[in-house]
């Protein structure tokens, strides 16, 4: 099947959740499935974004791989979505902004409760952090926000079908969420 | 009929002496607004109630109603403009509504639903905002504060204590507490003051209330704000 429409997903500073209420919609995952294919995705492991007609970012954006990540997908993705309050504001991983990175990092590694072989990460491969969480219109263009901390199953639900059948896609009042 | 003004086509009558914003209540019309609370005098600062009164925008809260006023309040341009205000409020402050007591009562809230706000729009400030939990009751987190300056009148008002101010300009505007140390706990504040229930978002909270209510079952998780306002402000105006 070639007509169907390519999705791609990921989670940046974000717990999953977002993609948990996802796989919230249940059975209608099955109908979903005759409409979309997955590309890079937790779901499928594919490791880079192929060009696509949707892009799902949960996530703020934390560290210089998100960066790299959310361009990505911005580059490959025809339409980007902010999913979920941490793409949309920074969520709560933003909470950190007023506490510089030094002593967020000391209370985690080295003073932190129960911390034994105290010592910060510095492997080279692992990315840098940001000093501040973005959210990810701060680095990027979107084109459509889902709020909700989650969005529920329904949200992804009314987004998709939309899409799917062409449609401009709109929450109703019952949909709109911060929490 | 005696003496009216048109909102959006329809035709009120007022008083001598109310406002716009009186007239409508009056009338059973919704003009959303946040700053502005019909129990206090009006203060005009959040512009929100933007309304276009003979193709001049004016805050619906403070300008006076005049014979044959034509106002329009719902409109693509006006709610845009709205839309945009209550974007600027969430980004001037530091709103996480998952890690906040007030989600789902929280008027900021109420607004950016009832305007299908998805987004914040504008790069945020992530301000460095203070929380100030020394009072044995009552609450502040700064972070919350959109400067509505409704707990600065409901004090002087109606507890006539004088506990809160606004002082600085710009980013540095700052809800300011009238006790030596500037904290809460040695200001005049006390449980029962109007002013430590008036706070329309969740920056005034009271202590070891939290989630008695569950979130989702809350009052704009429940309804829109043009209803709740009218059943709460139009009641008060009989
Ligand atoms: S005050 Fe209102 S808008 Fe701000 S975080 Fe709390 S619920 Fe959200
Ligand atoms: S603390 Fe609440 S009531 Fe007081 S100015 Fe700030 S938002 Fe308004
Ligand atoms: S409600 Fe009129 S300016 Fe705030």
């Amino acid at each position: 099947m070639t007509d169907k429409l390519k999705v791609a997903t990921t989670s940046l500073a974000g717990c999953f959740g977002c993609h948990m209420s996802l796989l919230d919609i249940d059975e209608r995952m099955l109908e979903l499935a005759q409409h979309i294919e997955f590309d890079r995705s937790p779901i499928t492991d594919i490791e880079h974004c192929g060009p696509c007609d949707i892009g799902l970012i949960e996530g703020g954006v934390c560290n210089s791989e998100n960066v790299h990540v959310l361009r990505e997908f911005r580059k490959n993705c025809k339409v980007l979505v902010a999913v979920g309050a941490c793409a949309i504001n920074g969520g709560l991983p933003a909470m950190r902004n007023h506490i510089p990175l030094e002593d967020c990092l000391n209370e985690a590694y080295i003073d932190g409760l129960g911390v034994e072989n105290a010592q910060i990460p510095s492997d080279p491969e692992l990315p840098l952090l940001l000093d501040n969480v973005h959210p990810i219109h701060e680095i990027v263009k979107v084109d459509y926000y889902m709020p909700g901390c989650p969005p529920s199953g329904d949200v992804f639900w009314s987004f998709l079908t939309a899409i799917i059948a062409g449609q401009e896609p709109s929450l109703p009042y019952e949909l709109v969420h911060f929490d | 009929m005696s003496q009216t003004i048109t909102i959006d086509g329809q035709e009120i009558p007022y008083e001598e002496g109310q406002t716009i914003m009186d007239a409508a209540i009056a009338a059973n019309i919704y003009i959303p607004h946040l700053c502005h609370n019909p129990e206090y005098e009006p203060h005009g600062s959040c512009k929100l109630c933007t309304v276009k009164v003979n193709g001049r925008n004016c805050s619906a809260c403070t300008f006076p109603a005049m014979q044959g006023q034509d106002i329009i309040n719902h409109s693509d341009d006006l709610e845009h403009d709205r839309k945009r205000i209550t974007q600027m409020l969430f980004v001037e402050g530091n709103h996480f509504c998952p890690a906040c007591e007030k989600t789902g009562n929280c008027q900021l809230q109420g607004i950016a639903y009832y305007l299908d706000m998805h987004d914040n729009h504008f790069p945020h400030f992530f301000a460095n905002r203070e929380m100030d939990a020394s009072h044995p009751d009552i609450l502040i987190d700064h972070n919350r504060c959109i400067f509505c300056n409704l707990c600065v009148r409901a004090s002087q008002e109606k507890d006539h204590k004088n506990v809160f101010a606004i002082s600085g300009r710009g980013i540095n505007k700052c809800l300011i507490i009238n006790s030596k140390s500037g904290k809460l706990k040695d200001s005049e504040l006390d449980i029962n003051d109007c002013a430590a229930h008036i706070c329309p978002t969740g920056a005034i909270l009271i202590k070891r209330t939290g989630y008695q209510v569950p979130i989702g079952q809350r009052t704009y998780d429940q309804h829109k704000i043009d209803e709740i306002s009218l059943a709460k402000e139009h009641k008060h105006h009989d």
